[in-house]
């Protein structure tokens, strides 16, 4: 089981300092949490992507990157991509890039977001969403799959004879989480390529994450990828945790009353009944995070959002410390003497490595030469299957000769 | 004869004690009542005070979250056989805390259910409160409204012709209440009506594998 933190980039007034941190800072902030994640102990951060202010994450991979190459072992990754106002062909370059230099530790987390004029600043139409998403991973999916691709569909230019570089690394394309809070169609995708099912089990009765994930894993095994209790699914989560609960629900108190999207709502303690956030002390998270999976069923994924509503980051780094030194352990070692035996771990480059060659090597992809055109022809790759032929658009009168 | 029960949610958005739209409300039910029990009927009645529920609304308006008291209400109006909805009237339209309810209801809640409006001002002057703002809302809900809406101003309270109004409508929804019509439209129409997953009140969890989305999700060309 994997444990880390997501945070969706807001910069958010801190309401007991009465003071709004730049983008300059946050951003360095966000490197110095991301860092503090590994140092504590955590498995996995991941970064949201958004395309206005009051946020700062328009540029996920370019972050990630950075993160990957100041880490060792924090898996890094996404909550979410945007795969509705993203070009797919965009997402594979991209993803695979930054696979490649954090030497496979990273995945992909997709999403359709929730902002409606991102769509149009993108060429989009927020009411295509659904089938935008669906289309765009069905798209990546191949890209990363297959050295030459000929596409077409509805939302995007079509594709001839069209190679995505780089190649993933070692040819095994990242792990990819599909993530959804009301879409059984998004679950279903999921479940028919086998990727992750990610539910950010943050504002929703849990009743209505019950149903969507009982229905991606049903489809999971329906679709022959394993048992039911074999899908991978992943939960996010939120928690403020101070040494007694008292404390926690004093500091945290200001900033939820103002927090975006809940402040000025509910009280804390109807909302902390009603949802996953926990306010109190290490026992009180563990005991909350622990009925995660008696809702939920086993799984492979423990997100928490600890960097939010304008908390200041001295406050998170000591959160991260409280989640790494006194939550995360505890819950590592409850979760491992309660899960079912024969439950997946989340799978990793090695482990994708390993499933797809064994012992053998990785497939190492080597470009067959320039033709002088600055295209290799209709067989990319030197090991490319050669009765595989790219059908490329006709734009040189010779290629378009060559095929008849 | 039979002896069987009709479910009845009373909706009130009264706040006052004692409120004269709660009155309405009630006087509603008990005439629902003689009428159910001279036909060999009854009726149970299930009062839903908004009074109680109002930031529970506000919170599910601002957080998208639900709380158990609001899907309590929601459970109710979704096995009443019948409702009467009544509100006092603000600035010439039902009180905000009586819209926001049904703004946060799903829109397939109450497909079809009998309903029957009711509202009480400070003057006759917005006598027409209920059919002209109050009706439309429940057209869009889709619910069957009864002819007959109920309005009282202080003076009605004192005009034996307000009881015969309230025995006109509370007979009106008897007979909408028998002819079984919403429990019809579900067995017969249900999926001709727009859905979603986890909607009509967490109740809505059919999934239907052979859309065009649902192709396109398995890998499926769009259309």
């Amino acid at each position: 089981m994997q444990f880390g933190i997501f945070s969706v980039s807001d910069i958010t007034r801190d309401p007991v300092a009465d003071r709004t941190p730049s983008e300059a800072e946050r951003i360095d902030g966000i490197v110095q949490i991301a860092n503090k994640a590994e140092e504590v102990g955590l498995d996995v951060f991941a970064i949201g992507e958004h395309h206005n202010p009051p946020f700062f994450s328009s540029a996920p991979t370019t972050l990630l990157a950075h993160i990957a190459a100041t880490t060792k072992r924090l898996v890094l990754t996404t909550a979410t991509t945007l795969i509705t106002t993203n070009d797919p062909v965009r997402i594979a370059e991209e993803y695979a890039m930054l696979q490649h230099l954090s030497k496979g530790r990273m995945d992909l987390m997709i999403g359709r977001g929730n902002t409606a004029p991102v769509y149009p600043w993108f060429g989009q139409d927020i009411r295509q969403g659904l089938p935008l998403a669906l289309e765009g991973y069905n798209l990546l999916h191949r890209l990363w799959r297959e050295d030459v691709i000929d596409w077409e569909g509805k939302f995007r230019t079509p594709l001839q004879g069209f190679t995505s570089i780089p190649r993933p690394l070692d040819d095994v394309p990242p792990f990819v989480w599909h993530g959804s809070i009301r879409s059984p169609e998004i679950a279903e995708q999921a479940a028919f390529y086998g990727n992750g099912f990610f539910a950010n089990n943050i504002f929703w009765p849990k009743e209505h994450y019950q149903r969507l994930i009982a229905f991606y894993r049903k489809r999971f095994a329906h679709y022959g990828h394993g048992t039911p209790e074999q899908a991978i699914v992943g939960l996010g989560g939120q928690a403020y945790i101070a040494k007694n609960s008292q404390d926690a629900k004093r500091e945290f108190r200001p900033y939820f009353n103002e927090a975006p999207v809940y402040g000025n709502g509910p009280s804390l303690e109807d909302f902390t009944d009603m949802t996953p956030l926990t306010v109190g002390s290490p026992q009180e998270v563990i005991d909350k995070t622990l009925t995660f999976r008696e809702s939920f069923g086993d799984y492979q994924r423990q997100l928490f959002l600890v960097d939010h509503a304008g908390l200041p980051l001295k406050t998170v780094l000591d959160q991260l410390e409280l989640l790494g030194g006194e939550v995360v352990p505890v819950l590592r070692r409850e979760i491992a003497a309660r899960q079912a035996p024969g439950t997946p771990e989340a799978p990793t480059h090695a482990s994708l490595v390993k499933a797809k060659y064994g012992d053998q090597p990785p497939r190492q992809p080597r470009p067959n030469a320039n033709r002088g055109d600055n295209v290799t022809g209709g067989s990319p790759y030197q090991d490319t299957d050669p009765r595989l032929q790219a059908n490329l658009p006709p734009m040189f009168p010779a290629t378009a000769q060559e095929e008849k | 004869m039979t002896d069987e029960t009709f479910r009845l949610a009373l909706v009130n958005a009264g706040t006052g004690d004692p409120s004269s739209t709660a009155l309405l409300g009630s006087r509603f039910a008990e005439s629902l009542a003689a009428i159910a029990s001279a036909r060999g009927k009854a009726i149970a009645v299930s009062t839903v005070n908004l009074r109680e529920l109002a930031s529970d609304i506000t919170t599910a308006i601002t957080s998208q979250l639900t709380s158990p008291n609001l899907a309590k209400a929601t459970d109710t109006l979704r096995q009443a056989d019948g409702i009467v909805a009544a509100a006092p009237v603000y600035k010439a339209g039902p009180s905000g805390l009586f819209t926001s309810f049904f703004h946060v209801l799903d829109n397939d809640l109450l497909i079809g259910k009998p309903v029957v409006l009711a509202a009480t001002a400070g003057t006759a002057r917005h006598a027409l409160v209920t059919d002209t703002e109050m009706r439309s809302m429940f057209a869009y809900l889709r619910t069957l409204i009864a002819p007959t809406s109920l309005f009282a101003a202080p003076e009605d309270w004192g005009d034996t012709a307000l009881s015969m109004r309230i025995d006109r409508a509370a007979r009106e929804l008897m007979l909408l209440m028998e002819s079984g019509f919403a429990r019809r439209v579900k067995d017969e129409s249900w999926g001709s009506y727009q859905h979603e997953f986890g909607s009509a009140g967490g109740t809505e969890i059919g999934i239907d594998l052979e859309t065009d989305l649902m192709r396109l999700a398995a890998g499926g060309p769009a259309r």
